[in-house]
């Protein structure tokens, strides 16, 4: 397929980088590799032969699993580095951990970091592919992949989905993805939070936005839980996490006034009864383990076309 | 020391009201004669002709780095710098480490810029011990040493009382405050101007809130006192207008611009360019016009560069990691040219604001050319193409924003003292 060649050797740091097409490709791919995992052996020799770096700059056990589990199910060499491990502790530029990387010759590198720009100054610095997984407060393109893959699952037809956004917009890499992504892909979205926490240009971003989350979820096919990261917002950005829970924690009440059925995604790590209830998270609307299990079919599909797949052989 | 005889040029002295072709006759470091087709017989002559004689620019706003960093800048690699950007005059900020709040460091720096600069350099004083912010520097005792100024620049004095008592203090040795207003408050933990595209970058942004809200106190302050303040790199419209405002009721303040602010916008972050971070941030283009519209109409009297060296190394990080802070002695000319050449400045303005307002804001004797003054003088090729090549900047450090951009305008002569320090070879 010629649209395939379109991805091969690019590199995935924004969602803005991806076409609506090429979002539905890779979502079909991730369909086709999601049957590989259930299989009982695990494993298709398409990447045999290419190194893949996880370098994750920031700790992380979800996302960097998921990437080496999904390099090792197509038979890639997977090398995790940690921040820890990596010479950046020791004074080390990001220029230069970059040429030491690329020194290495991997085919692809995975790249996490605390810091916005990240990925995408390696993409610059480096000649192979890479993908951002997560930088900084700016995007997380692979968490937005397996969010639309999931709402694919239960929806279909992701075209005219009312969709909520809910909790620290402002700071959340997550949020910025998925907003770009969903209204590229004809979703309508919404975003609520406390007003210290929606960006000044929110309007350009989402839809809709308001501070009420009952207002908010009204109607609603998808809602998004975000992670609150209460040792660093609290006090600051709302007073504690009591009240923030009582303001913004999504309720089973409110879930009685979304659409039928409606379904919870939320990214984790889940702080259970602060953004979210316990009731919610376990109750019938609840896809996150989903999520979790097409987080390594998203990401298979990615490396494989990223590193020049067509025919996914699987 | 021979004498110097600059002919054909047309000489721009905003303060003796010359713009017209001028020649002028210099012996012994200073000025001996000025005025059409002087039939003098000189050792060294310099034919001027189609490049414009202006006095020897002041930057009343740079980062020397020396004492402590000279990895990325010295008080000779500076001055190299500054003479190579036409500046006859360069005004150096106290943060360096140790920090100039003594005598002791004060004299270390003329000392050194003796020995080594090819321009004059004027050494300003910390405002606060250590720039901590906290209690007075040695203000009296660095006035005697030689500082023209004091200022914490780098961080804004926070502690209003501290601000009242500098300027009341520093009055008394007929020193003037040099502010860095920004709200630290506000700012802290911000890598750019705060707006659509820190939000798309994923950067915490600095609002333009955070430089008006001390510039709305410290000309309030001023006018209570009845002291003067000046404010270093302004950036915002609002600050404009508040400045504007506050000159009409006579309150003393003034205040500049620099390039980076008057010619470019938060667009060049994009990509996470490290080198378009500095404090305060490139703003928008509703605020690059307003810096404009100051310097046109006098808001802003002064262009200095807030140069700020960086070594290579430091900007090749991650963009919340990079230190804030550009050069700009070498290409500032250009710049400023470019806003002659699109109307917004007179020529005469531009060399009020870059040589006569600087010299007469600190109380230097410098700024314009009768007999009997210094001979520093600048001759700019105003016609002359030349694109910006960092490793060929005279500076240590080559953080620049404007890399690759054609300029048209620069200085062929540099004259401090009636000795050339720098003639353009290319």
């Amino acid at each position: 397929m010629a649209s395939d060649m379109a991805l091969s050797g690019k590199s995935l740091v924004s969602m803005e980088d991806l076409s609506a097409d090429q979002i539905m490709q890779i979502l079909s791919t991730a369909a086709l590799m999601k049957e590989i995992s259930e299989r009982e052996v695990k494993k298709a020799p398409t990447l045999r032969g290419r190194t893949v770096i996880n370098f994750f700059a920031e700790p992380s056990t979800r996302t960097r699993t998921s990437f080496e589990i999904a390099g090792k199910r197509l038979s890639a060499d997977v090398i995790n580095i940690s921040a820890s491990s990596s010479s950046l502790s020791k004074g080390e530029t990001l220029k230069d951990m970059a040429a030491n990387l690329q020194a290495m010759k991997p085919d692809l590198l995975v790249a996490r970091s605390p810091h916005s720009g990240v990925p995408y100054m390696m993409s610059q610095w480096m000649t192979c592919p890479v993908i951002n997984a997560g930088d900084g407060r700016h995007e997380h393109p692979t968490q937005s992949l397996l969010d639309l893959m999931t709402i694919q699952e239960r929806k279909k037809d992701m075209e005219g989905l009312k969709v909520t956004i809910l909790g620290d917009i402002l700071n959340s890499r997550v949020a910025r993805s998925n907003m770009i992504a969903m209204t590229k892909l004809g979703m309508i979205v919404t975003a609520c939070g406390p007003a210290t926490m929606l960006p000044m240009n929110i309007s350009r971003m989402a839809h809709h936005h308001t501070t009420d989350v009952a207002e908010a979820v009204r109607g609603a096919d998808v809602v998004m839980a975000l992670r609150i990261q209460k040792e660093r917002l609290e006090g600051c950005k709302f007073p504690n996490v009591r009240e923030y829970s009582r303001y913004f924690g999504l309720t089973a009440a409110h879930m009685k006034h979304t659409a039928s059925n409606s379904i919870v995604l939320h990214p984790g790590p889940i702080n259970q009864g602060v953004e979210i209830s316990p009731e919610v998270v376990e109750g019938p609307w609840s896809v996150i383990m989903n999520q979790v299990t097409n987080g390594v079919a998203v990401r298979m599909a990615a490396l494989y076309l990223l590193l020049g797949g067509a025919q996914p052989q699987v | 020391m021979s004498d110097l005889l600059i002919k054909n040029g047309h000489l721009i002295d905003p303060a003796n009201g010359v713009d017209g072709p001028m020649d002028i006759h210099v012996d012994k470091g200073v000025i001996v004669k000025v005025g059409k087709k002087l039939a003098v017989q000189a050792r060294k002559i310099i034919d001027a002709k189609g490049m414009w004689v202006t006095p020897g620019l002041v930057d009343m706003h740079v980062h020397l780095r020396e004492p402590g960093y000279e990895y990325k800048e010295s008080i000779k690699s500076g001055g190299e710098s500054a003479a190579a950007g036409g500046f006859t005059s360069v005004v150096c900020m106290a943060n360096t480490d140790p920090v100039n709040d003594c005598a002791s460091i004060t004299e270390f720096i003329l000392e050194a810029a003796r020995k080594a600069s090819p321009v004059n350099v004027f050494p300003v004083g910390a405002v606060s011990q250590g720039l901590q912010g906290q209690t007075l520097a040695n203000i009296g005792e660095m006035a005697e040493a030689g500082v023209v100024a004091v200022s914490d620049d780098g961080k804004c004095v926070m502690n209003t009382a501290l601000l009242r008592d500098a300027m009341t203090y520093a009055g008394m040795f007929g020193l003037l405050v040099l502010e860095h207003a920004e709200d630290h408050d506000l700012t802290t933990g911000t890598h750019m101007n705060e707006g659509p595209i820190s939000s798309e970058l994923g950067l915490i942004g600095a609002p333009s809130v955070g430089e008006e809200v001390m510039v709305a106190r410290d000309i309030a302050l001023a006018e209570y006192i009845g002291g003067a303040i000046h404010f270093c790199h302004i950036s915002t419209a609002g600050a404009v207008e508040m400045i504007r405002a506050a000159k009409k009721r006579k309150v003393k303040v003034t205040a500049e611009a620099t390039p980076h602010h008057f010619t470019l916008t938060e667009e060049a972050c994009r990509r996470y360019q490290a080198n378009a971070k500095m404090a305060p941030p490139l703003r928008t283009q509703r605020d690059v016009e307003a810096v404009r519209k100051g310097l046109a109409d006098g808001t802003l009297d002064v262009i200095a560069t807030d140069h700020a060296p960086h070594a290579k190394v430091e900007k090749e990080v991650e963009f919340e990691k990079a230190p804030f802070g550009v050069v700009g002695l070498e290409t500032a000319v250009g710049l400023a040219l470019e806003l002659v050449r699109t109307g917004v400045l007179t020529r005469t303005r531009l060399v009020e604001v870059m040589s006569l307002n600087p010299a007469r804001i600190l109380g230097l004797d410098r700024g314009s050319l009768p007999p009997g003054a210094v001979a520093d003088i600048t001759i700019i090729d105003p016609e002359v193409e030349w694109i910006v090549d960092s490793t060929k900047f005279r500076s240590k450090s080559c953080n620049t924003p404007f890399e690759g951009w054609t300029m048209k305008g620069r200085a062929s002569y540099t004259i401090v003292k009636g000795k050339v320090v720098y003639k353009n070879a290319d």
